[in-house]
Formats: structure tokens, sequence, C-alpha cells
């Protein structure tokens, strides 16, 4: 056993050694880019976690595996959605598969768990999660976020429901998780900022089967409910919500994972109307999206949403900035500053970062309509290059505490 | 006051079906100690089944009569090739039954995907019930209904039956039982069938309300484990009423102190094990 290891230490610093001095040059013709992705393609994620690998393939298959003239060689690891399976599962993306770039992983917990080990490995990361304070208190040179924070959409959506909807009384309701907790905490913020008061909030645990004692609870004297659900949750907790005839007394609204288009194609009637935010619609107007979002409907039979324009959008970013460096991706510094650089258009819409790694780009507010048969999330109206800071002051924003369920405090709650 | 009529309901309602997904648990338990850790996913098989054969237009009255019966052929075909050859071995049994947890969660996902699949309610259970400027879901008190016969029907099998008889004879004393020529081998794979065949119904039944998701395993399954340790081992009556006891927990847990919903709801299984083991309404108590 200690043989072996010596032996392969060996080995792995003669390649090393002789490997260096003809990287520069060799690199860029010969060797393939290592592309790691960490999804989740079994357990109770995999819907997003197999939706992200079908887009990422279906970009690379595009581009003929070649980026910025160098082959690409996407290896894939499955974390199940743990955050114990993301370590290993990193570890052996970095030590035998030799990633040079990371996209992934889904869940913001499994990217807690690995973002220490990515800063020491120095792994660039196309990050999916959405966990604020990875781009913001604690940010990792290493990292660039080209979704959004949990909050960065949800404050688009609270400004439009003050401000165009006119509502004056809302409850919030997401996951007890920091994804959910987070979201709330930033609509909350927005909303209140612009005059309306939050008077309940509730955050039913993420694995609850049932919502019926959270439903007996809400408040009817509102004009709507903010849902800050992932998953399945959103879709469940409308149905629910109807079956206790609560849809004739306020509004939905949600945040842009509570009704994603991989929940949309399982619903029916009850889903009209509602309007969400997120920062990409399959319906989106654009060049790109206008190949991408029909060419992925015709392969798998259902419209792309989160988590598919996800990795395709990190597809064309990643484009962007190996074309910047030539294809290089040993110098890892140069790479960064490149994907830091970028100003590309994606599926989503233009996409640029600021200093901390984090997208600046549109926000769409949409509505569920039915068209040709299916229902769609019908772009409404758009927030043009939103910040994860919204319109507040980047300084004063990171200087108080991150978002969570108490922070900011609500003062409106009613008991 | 309206609130708390309404999360009474909501209370029952719950019970009976925690009922339905614990009282198999607890017939397999009682008779054949195993713990069977694939429960919650024949629950949320007997969910996806119902969700295919209602959407092929049968109707969820149909599609439940399917899935109990399929679930419960499965059991038993469970019991015949895996369990029976771990009898007597504890461990063996938890570690095979926790893994068919997986195998089984897994196929679903790749027979039904990982989108939540809706499970349509009869038409006449689909508009809220409204009483008294209250409104509440038809379809629950139908569940509620249906659990409460399902309890009778269980209750008049095992106490009025010879079938019954024989269960209680091995619950009681599986050596005795043997001795006395009652055919152990036929009995454990009927009441695993039994067992299985009653989870698979619950699920089945409760898709309309918890619709069929990837993890509606895991999340029921701890449900059913608390409902069987507080009710007792192998006592029909115990997990009964501690069905009813574990929803008004849950239910009024979480309306009343949502931070600690989960800890009030493991509370009373922390305390029934340190201080009765066998449970509140244990028969066998010795």
């Amino acid at each position: 056993m200690n043989h072996r290891r010596e032996f392969l230490q060996g080995a792995a610093a003669a390649g090393l050694s002789l490997s260096a001095p003809l990287s520069a040059r060799a690199q860029a013709s010969s060797e393939p880019i290592r592309l790691g992705l960490m999804t989740v393609k079994t357990g109770p994620l995999a819907s997003g976690g197999i939706d992200m690998e079908r887009a990422l393939v279906m970009f690379l298959n595009e581009h003929n595996n070649t980026i910025a003239g160098r082959k690409v060689q996407l290896i894939v690891a499955d974390t199940g959605g743990t955050p114990a399976n993301a370590k290993s599962k990193i570890q052996e993306l970095v030590e035998l598969s030799k990633i040079d770039i990371l996209t992934g992983p889904l869940a913001a917990y499994e990217a807690l768990a690995i973002d220490d080990y990515l800063k020491e490995k120095r792994i660039p990361t196309l990050s999916v999660a959405a966990a604020e304070d990875m781009t913001q208190r604690k940010p990792n040179p290493y990292f660039v976020r080209a979704t959004s924070t949990s909050a960065q959409c949800a404050h688009a959506l609270a400004d439009h429901c003050a401000k165009t909807l006119k509502y004056k009384r809302m409850i919030v309701i997401a996951d007890d998780i920091a994804y959910g907790q987070e979201m709330n905490a930033g609509f909350q913020r927005v909303f209140e900022d612009a005059g309306g008061k939050i008077v309940q909030k509730l955050f039913p645990p993420l694995t609850v089967p049932d919502y019926g004692s959270f439903l007996a609870q809400l408040k009817t004297n509102v004009d709507a409910i903010f849902l800050g659900f992932a998953g399945s949750n959103g879709f469940r907790f409308i149905r629910q919500f109807n079956e206790y005839g609560l849809r004739d007394k306020m509004a939905i609204v949600g945040g842009m994972t509570a009704l994603d288009e991989s929940v949309l194609r399982n619903m029916g009637d009850e889903a009209l109307g509602i309007q969400t935010v997120c920062w990409y619609s399959a319906e989106l107007d654009n060049p790109i999206n206008a190949k991408f979002a029909p060419a992925f409907r015709k392969a798998f039979g259902y419209d792309p949403g989160f988590y598919a324009a996800a990795t395709f959008t990190n597809g064309a970013v990643l484009e962007a900035a190996l074309r910047a460096v030539n294809g290089r991706t040993n110098d890892k510094e140069a790479l960064m500053a490149a994907l830091r650089k970028v100003n590309v258009p994606t599926a989503r819409g233009v996409v640029k970062f600021d200093d901390l790694g984090n997208v600046v780009g549109d926000a769409y507010i949409r509505k569920v309509e039915r068209k040709d048969g299916r229902l769609v999330n019908s772009v409404i109206k758009t927030y043009p290059n939103v910040s994860q800071f919204w319109t507040y002051d980047p300084k004063q924003f990171l200087a108080a505490p991150v978002y969570s369920r108490d922070y900011p405090p609500a003062k409106n709650l009613e008991t | 006051m309206q609130i708390w009529v309404i999360q009474t309901l909501n209370s029952l309602s719950l019970g009976g079906l925690l009922f339905m997904l614990a009282s198999g648990f607890a017939l397999i338990f009682g008779l054949m100690r195993i713990a069977n850790l694939t429960h919650g996913a024949l629950f949320m098989v007997g969910a996806y089944l119902a969700a295919t054969v209602s959407r092929a237009g049968y109707g969820l009255l149909l599609a439940a009569l399917a899935a109990t019966l399929l679930v419960a052929l499965f059991g038993g075909v469970v019991e015949r090739l895996i369990l029976r050859r771990l009898s007597g071995n504890a461990q063996g049994q938890v570690l095979a039954t926790l893994g068919l947890s997986f195998v089984a969660a897994d196929s679903c996902l790749m027979v039904w995907g990982g989108d939540p699949i809706p499970i349509e309610a009869p038409r006449i259970f689909q508009m809220p019930l409204r009483m008294f400027g209250l409104a509440f879901p038809t379809y629950r008190l139908f569940v509620l209904a249906v659990a409460i016969v399902v309890a009778i029907g269980l209750y008049v099998l095992i106490e009025r039956t010879r079938l019954g008889a024989t269960i209680r004879a091995g619950v009681d004393d599986m050596q005795m039982a043997r001795a006395v020529g009652i055919p152990a081998s036929r009995l454990f794979t009927t009441v695993f069938c039994l067992g299985a065949g009653l989870a698979g119904l619950g699920g089945a039944l409760g898709g309309p309300i918890l619709n069929a998701y990837p993890g509606l395993d895991a999340d029921m399954l701890p449900l059913a484990l608390i409902v069987v340790i507080l009710g007792g081992v192998g006592s029909l009556v115990g997990t009964f009423i501690s069905s009813f006891i574990i929803g008004f927990i849950y239910t009024f847990g979480i309306a009343l102190v949502p931070d600690l919903a989960y800890v009030i709801l493991f509370l009373p299984m922390v305390v029934v094990i340190a201080f009765k083991p066998e449970g509140l309404f244990s028969r066998s108590a010795t």
C-alpha cells in the first residue's frame, strides 16, 4: 500500500515536472479542457439535476465539443444532493479527473460544503447555487454566478408587487432553509421599503408532506402571498391552497423556483395567472433562447427551466472567457480575470459580473398562460441590469448582516 | 375560533392518513419483528401507481384498488425472496429493507421521472366543503372516513376471524404458535402482503393531498415510525389512537410553535422510548 502510494506520488511529480515547461505551448492545441459538472441525478432533486446535464451536453454538442480551439471533455459527477457526497465527489473530480473548471453543484448547501476546498485548489467555478454570502460577505475569488442570489430576483418582484400591482399587505412563506429565508428577507425588505406591509411570515420545514396546518393559519385579509419555495414544494403548496378554497381570497406570486417550467408541465388551470420572477423564462425573446428553448423542447419533450438554462448560460459564459484567454486554462488567475470581465449575450440575456463575481443581469416578471395547449411563463415585464444589491448601496448592504429568518426584522407582523 | 375548528379537522384527517400508513408497518413489526424500512417506499410506489392508473382515465377508486393489490404483491415477493432468507437476523433485515427502499426510490425516479405528479381527487370531492363560514377540503374528510372503515375492517379481521386469531397467536408467542400447528410461513407472507397493501392504499389515497414526488418515501417513513413506537408493538388499537395523537401534535405544534414543529413531533417518541419502551398501548406488555 505504502509503496504504491509513493510510486503514484513519484509518477505524479514526474508528470508535473515534465509537463510544466511544455504546457504553455502544448496545452492550447492537443489536450482537452476537462470540464467538471457536479449535479444530482438520483434522489428528490434529480429533476433539476438531470436538466443541468442535458442542457450542458446540448451546449457542447452545438459547439462540436470544441471551445476556443480546444476539445472539451465533460466529466459528470452525481452527488445525490447531499453535502457529504458533494465533498467526496469534488475530490474525485479534482484529484482523479483533474478538472480545469467546475460547473455546479445544484444546491446551496452542497456549494457551501465544497467552497473551502475549491478555494484551496483554485478551481474556477461557475455556480448555480444561490447562497447570498458566497458573493457577498465571504466571497470566493474562483467563483462566478451567472444565475441569481437567493434574493436578487425576489427584490424585483417585491418592487413589482408594491408599485405595479399596488399590493399593500402580504404574507411571505418559504422553505425553512437558508435559500427560502434569504429570499423572503429580500422580498420583505424591498416590499416594506416601498410602503407595503408583510403581516405574516411562515417557514414550513423543507420536507413537510402536507401544508394543511399552514394553510389553516393564513390570514385572509391580505392582498397576496409570496411563495419562496424550491423544487416541487411550490407545486404542492398551490394544489393544497386551492383544496382549501383560498384561491378567491388572495393572489399568489412566486420566487424564481416556485413555478419553474419543470413543475408547470404537470400543472393544470390552477396555475393560470400566477406571476413569478426569474432570471430566465423558456418564453424569453432573444436570438439565443429562440434557438435553445425549441431545440431543448424538441429533444426532451418539455420546456427548459431554471436548471437547464443555468448550465446552458454557464456554457456561454465559459466560452466567452476561454476565447479571451485563447483557450488557456493553466493560468487560473488570467482565466478568472477573463471570467469576471465577460459581457456576453446568453439564453437569459446579457451576462456581466460585479466585483464579487455575481451576475448583473435582467430579471423577468412572468405570468402563467396557456399557449399551444401547454402552460408557459410569459414574460410581462423586464427589470434590466438587476444587481444582487438591488438599488441599495453595496457598502451599506454588505455592512448589514446577511439576510435570514429574522433579518431584516419584520415590524408589521400581526398576530 | 375558525382556525381551531379547521386545525382540528386537519389533525383528524392527517391522523387518518397516518393510520393507513402505520397500520401496515405495525402489523408486520408486531408479528414478524421486522422494522420494514421499505414501508415509506411502498407508500410512494402506491401513490405513483395510483397516479398512472388514474391518469389513464380509470378514476381514483379503481386506481387505489390497483395500487393496493400491486404493492401487496410486491410485498409478498420481497418477503419470499429476500426477508425469508434473513429471518432471525434483525440487523440484516433492517439493512436489506433500507437498501430496498433506495432501490425502490431510484426505480420510481427512472420510471416516473423527477417531477411531481399530481393525482386528481374524484370530482365530487374536489370543491371545498363550505359550512358556517368555514371552508375545508372535502377530500380530506373522505380520507378520514376511509381510514375509519379500514380500521374497523382490520379490527374485525384481527379479532373476529381465524386468520386474525393466528396473527394474534403469532404476535403473542411465535414459538408456541408454531408448536400448535399454525403455518408460520404462509402467515408471514400473508401479513407482509397485507401490510404492504395497506401502505399502497395509503399512498394511493394520500396521493391527491400529497401528490407523488421523489422524496415522498423519506418524508413519510419517520411519521410511520413515530406512530408505531408511540402506539406500541402489535397493537392495532394503539396504532389507531397514536395516529390521531400524532396528527394533533403535528398540526397544532406547527400552528402554535412553528420553529419547534419537529421537536414537538419527536419529543413524545423520545419520552415513550425512555419511560415506556413497549409503547403506550402495547398488548404484549410483559
